[in-house]
C-alpha cells in the first residue's frame, strides 16, 4: 500500500475528505433501497426509530467504503477513476482512514443493535466484513467473479431495512436482494469495458481483463435475461400493483434492448456507456415504483369509505 | 551564620532556575501550518456535531421506547 504521508506529519485531512472517503454516491444507493426495504415491511415502524435505522446503514454504508478505501488506496493511485480520492492524492494519511472506518463500523452496528433491533445490527455487521473482508480484500484481486460475489454486500439493505421495521427477514425483501444481486454485474461489468486499462494496469481481474470484451458482453446479457423478470417479481408475487408491473416490465424489456446492443457491438462503447447509465435508471425505477405502490396504498387506506 | 549561608544558597539556586526559565528554548513540538491548523478546526467541530447528535438521538429514543410519550398513530 503506498503511504503518501509520513507517519508523524499532522493531518491536512477536512471534513469534505472524510466524507469523500465513505462513498457519498453508493451510500445514497444504499440508503434508498434499505429505505424500500423498510417501508414495504408490515406493521407501523415509528419515524425516529425509522430514521434511526436509516441513519446506521448509511454510516455502516460509509464505514465499509472508508475500509475498502483504505486497503485499495495502492490500486486507487493507479487508476484514472480513482486516483484523486484522498488517500491516493495525499489528503489523507491510510491510518486515518482505517480508524475512521473502524470507528464507523463498530459505532453503527452498536447503535442499530441498542436503539433498533439486534437482527438488523448482525445483518449491518455482516454486511460490513462481507464487503470490507471477501470482497476487498480477498476476491477483487483474484477472480473475475469479484463482483458477483461481492455484490451480495450491496445487495443486502433492503433486507437491513426489513429487518429494522420486522425483527426478522421474508421472502419479499429477499425478491429486492436477488434484484439488486442480478443488476451488480450486467451494471459493473459494462462500466468495465470501457475502464479495462485503468484495471488491468491495476492488475485487478475484472472479466473483459481476464475473458475479454466479447465474453464480458455475452454475460452481461445472460445477466440481464435474468434481471429482467426478476424486476416484475414483486408485482407477480402480489406485494406491488399494476403501475409497479408496466413500469419493470417495460423499463426490463428496454435494458434487455441494451443489452443485445452491447452484445451486437463491434466498435466503441457507445452501448457500454448508455448500459451502464440506463442500469442506474433501470434499479432507481423500480425501487422508485415500489415507494409510490407503497405510499398509494397507504394513502388509499387513509381515505374516508 | 550557618543559616545565614544556606538562605544565600538557596536564593542564588532559585535565581539560576529563574534565569534558565526565562532562557530561550528551541522550538521542540510540531508546529502546525495554518492550513493543518483549520482542518484540524474543522475536524473537530465536525467530531463535536457528532457527538451531540449520538446524544440527541438516543435522548429522544429512549423517550420513543421506554416512557413512550412519542408514540402515537400518524
Amino acid at each position: 500500500m503506498s503511504v503518501t504521508l509520513a507517519p508523524a506529519e499532522p493531518s491536512i485531512a477536512g471534513v469534505g475528505d472524510y466524507v469523500a472517503l465513505m462513498k457519498p454516491r453508493v451510500m445514497s444507493l444504499v440508503v434508498f433501497t434499505a429505505f424500500v426495504g423498510l417501508l414495504i415491511a408490515p406493521g407501523r415502524l415509528h419515524p425516529v426509530i425509522g430514521l434511526t435505522a436509516l441513519l446506521c446503514i448509511a454510516v455502516g454504508a460509509g464505514a465499509a467504503g472508508a475500509l475498502n478505501m483504505w486497503y485499495d488506496a495502492d490500486i486507487d493511485a493507479l487508476m484514472a477513476r480513482t486516483a484523486a480520492r484522498p488517500i491516493p492524492a495525499g489528503r489523507l494519511a491510510p491510518g486515518e482512514a482505517l480508524a475512521f472506518g473502524l470507528t464507523l463500523a463498530v459505532g453503527s452496528v452498536v447503535v442499530l443493535g441498542l436503539l433498533v433491533n439486534p437482527i438488523a445490527a448482525l445483518l449491518l455487521a455482516f454486511t460490513i466484513a462481507f464487503y470490507v473482508i471477501v470482497y476487498t480484500m480477498w476476491l477483487k484481486r483474484t477472480t473475475p467473479q469479484n463482483i458477483v460475489i461481492g455484490g451480495v454486500a450491496g445487495a443486502l439493505p433492503p433486507i437491513i431495512g426489513w429487518a429494522a421495521a420486522t425483527g426478522s427477514v421474508a421472502i419479499e425483501p429477499i425478491v429486492l436482494f436477488l434484484i439488486i444481486f442480478f443488476w451488480t454485474p450486467p451494471h459493473f461489468w459494462a462500466l468495465s469495458l470501457y475502464r479495462t486499462e485503468d484495471y488491468a494496469r491495476a492488475g485487478v481481474p475484472m472479466l473483459p481483463v481476464v475473458a475479454g470484451e466479447t465474453e464480458t458482453r455475452r454475460q452481461i446479457l445472460r445477466y440481464t435475461l435474468i434481471l429482467a423478470p426478476l424486476g416484475a417479481a414483486p408485482w407477480l408475487l402480489g406485494y406491488a400493483g399494476a403501475l409497479y408491473g408496466v413500469v419493470a416490465l417495460a423499463s426490463g424489456a428496454a435494458i434487455i434492448a441494451l443489452a443485445l446492443r452491447v452484445r451486437a457491438e463491434q466498435r466503441g462503447y457507445a452501448a457500454s456507456k448508455q448500459m451502464f447509465a440506463f442500469s442506474i435508471l433501470h434499479l432507481f425505477l423500480l425501487f422508485a415504483m415500489l415507494l409510490v405502490d407503497r405510499l398509494s396504498v397507504g394513502l388509499v387506506g387513509h381515505l374516508p369509505a | 551564620m550557618s543559616f545565614g549561608g544556606v538562605t544565600m544558597m538557596s536564593e542564588a539556586m532559585t535565581e539560576a532556575k529563574n534565569k534558565a526559565e526565562h532562557e530561550w528554548k528551541p522550538e521542540t513540538g510540531i508546529k502546525l501550518t495554518e492550513r493543518q491548523q483549520r482542518a484540524r478546526r474543522a475536524r473537530s467541530i465536525a467530531i463535536a456535531v457528532s457527538l451531540g447528535v449520538l446524544v440527541v438521538l438516543f435522548y429522544i429514543v429512549t423517550l420513543v421506547k421506554g416512557p413512550a410519550v412519542l408514540v402515537r398513530p400518524l
